[in-house]
């Protein structure tokens, strides 16, 4: 259930509604630990550098990735099937000249599966509200100074899509193994607040 | 899978629903191109309203100049909306 959030008033909320849910019979409260226990489970920041890691190795891959990422996943055993209705996910690639960065500004949309719990301040309205608006700014104070002439793109996920951050691989990594470079990914890689 | 194609310019209406909607106020009645279609998906309104066979729609990624939002930045962002949010837009306007 909701103990343990970073933020009490948020947590004091969450539980609120779960109450009036359960008083107005919408849900009952072990069908609803059971929808959260099996959201959460096996939901992890592992899961989402691991695609990196493969599409990193793999060039075709990470095309087909690209293009598809709900028929690519099942090739490393993931899915978007896990919650009430399969989510489409789509696979934003950073180079060079691009950059990409997640936000949802409307509520906190976010591929839990692939990622885990998102972060405090992926939720938070000051991080929701800025970098819509000065990304360059917001990705600076996460400690990603871009180049001026990087484009940045924000991608607000606020359907039943959810969206994953392609980090660029590192330099020097050419004889790692995927073990290896799933390891260098990071959570805020994945989103887009972090290099990789 | 919807009327529009990539590379149009949309304008998304502008209207203030009285209940739930997708379509964040910061792009309502702006003017964006469309990135991609991401497939068809029931109206969040209308299903948020509780009707027991929403539309079913549509939803594109559409992508904003932050210049056109803001009246600064250089950079993009992108929105998912749904059919109805959105219309071409005027020639004069893409």
């Amino acid at each position: 259930m909701s103990e343990g959030h970073p933020s009490t008033p948020v947590a004091a909320r969450v539980r609120r509604l779960e109450e009036r849910l359960i008083e107005a019979r919408v849900v009952e409260e072990t069908q609803l630990d059971a929808a959260l226990a099996a959201m959460l489970q096996g939901a992890s920041p592992l899961n989402g550098a691991r695609i990196v890691a493969r599409a990193w190795a793999d060039e075709d891959f990470r095309r087909r990735l690209l293009a598809d990422a709900n028929a690519v996943l099942p090739e490393i055993g993931l899915s978007m099937a896990g919650g009430i209705q399969e989510q489409r996910l789509k696979v934003v690639e950073n180079t060079e000249a691009a950059h990409n960065v997640i936000v949802c500004t409307l509520c906190s949309c976010y591929p839990i599966g692939l990622l885990g719990p998102s972060p405090s301040w992926y939720k938070s309205e000051a991080y929701r509200a800025r970098v819509v608006r000065e990304p360059r700014a917001v990705l600076a104070e996460f400690g990603l100074e871009l180049p001026e002439d990087t484009a940045i793109t924000v991608w607000d996920s606020s359907a039943e899509s959810r969206y994953l951050v392609l980090p660029r691989r590192p330099e020097g990594t050419g004889e790692m193994s995927e073990p290896e470079l799933a390891a260098l990914v990071t959570r805020e890689g994945l989103i887009g607040t972090a290099a990789v | 899978m919807g009327d529009f194609r990539a590379g149009e310019r949309v304008r998304v209406r502008a209207g203030d629903p009285a209940g739930h909607t997708r379509v964040p106020r910061y792009v309502r009645g702006q003017v964006g191109r469309i990135v991609e279609s991401q497939g068809r998906w029931a109206l969040a309104d209308e299903v948020a309203a509780g009707v027991a066979e929403p539309r079913v729609e549509a939803v594109y990624t559409v992508a904003f100049a932050a210049r056109d939002l803001w009246g600064e930045g250089d950079h993009e962002v992108t929105v998912d909306l749904w059919e109805s949010y959105i219309e071409r837009a005027r020639r004069a306007e893409a």
